[in-house]
């Protein structure tokens, strides 16, 4: 039985786990630019306080920040998920469980993704009543 | 011949860091959407970040970014560089090196507020 591991030489077969071990990878290299840019414009630049409604108001006005966020979700997510899936395929031995939580992911996976999306979409500030700069 | 080694341990971290990461991008998912529910529910939900308890926590989240980042690169080097395997050892010290580095200046940005020290990131957003 071929075990995922995520790790290990480079997979020739084909199929999903071929798919998967480039994906980690690719996604993974895109993923260090954009969260590395992520924590330094949100926790360095600008304290975490300052994220506020406002801020996010006035970032979001530029379609490229919504754009950039939605990258950061979906990438974020797929890779964290299939990186949950591999876990749960390493330690979960027993096939009606391993089912159950592989079929948990999956449900998590999509909602979250709807979530954020809708969250990314449906964002309108509240004119008028921006709140503080900061939070104290 | 692998227990023990650094190539277990690297692997361990990688693992126990990207489970981390992706807790708290579930956790960030839920607080961003509470941007639909106007400015003060979500300032409340932000204003939890300033606290010096989450900030330590998130002096975790930050370490383990750049560990996870630093150590994929060294996944991705001993995949597809020929002398990758042979050097594995001194890229994890060097993935440790570079861990450590960058976090230290970020981490000062995220606890100096908990000190009362404003590290000149608090003013006007943007």
């Amino acid at each position: 039985m071929r075990v995922a591991t995520g790790y290990g030489s480079r997979p020739t077969s084909g199929g999903f786990e071929t798919f998967s071990w480039y994906f980690f990878r690719i996604s993974g290299i895109v993923l260090i630019f954009l969260v590395i840019l992520h924590l330094l414009l949100n926790h360095v630049s600008t304290d975490v306080s300052c994220t506020s409604y406002q801020l996010v108001s006035i970032r979001y006005e530029n379609p490229f920040w919504r754009l950039y966020d939605w990258l950061l979700l979906t990438l974020a997510l797929l890779h964290g998920m299939n990186g949950l899936r591999i876990v749960v395929d390493d330690y979960v031995r027993t096939r009606g469980w391993r089912l159950t939580l592989q079929s948990a992911v999956g449900i998590l996976t999509l909602v979250f993704f709807l979530l954020g999306t809708i969250t990314l979409i449906t964002f309108h500030p509240v004119v008028g009543s921006l709140g503080p700069n900061c939070i104290k | 011949m692998y227990k023990g080694q650094s190539g277990m341990w690297s692997w361990l971290l990688h693992r126990i860091a990207g489970l981390g990461i992706l807790l708290f991008l579930l956790i960030h998912i839920v607080d961003i959407s509470l941007l639909g529910f106007g400015p003060k529910v979500y300032n409340e939900g932000i204003a939890l970040f300033g606290l010096t308890i989450v900030r330590v926590i998130s002096l975790g989240l930050i370490a383990g970014v750049l560990y996870h980042s630093f150590n994929g690169v060294r996944i991705i080097l001993i995949d597809f560089w020929p002398k990758g395997a042979r050097y594995q050892g001194v890229m994890f010290a060097v993935v440790m090196i570079l861990t450590i580095v960058c976090f230290l200046p970020m981490a000062y940005f995220v606890i100096a507020p908990a000190f009362g020290i404003n590290p000149g990131n608090m003013a006007a957003g943007m």
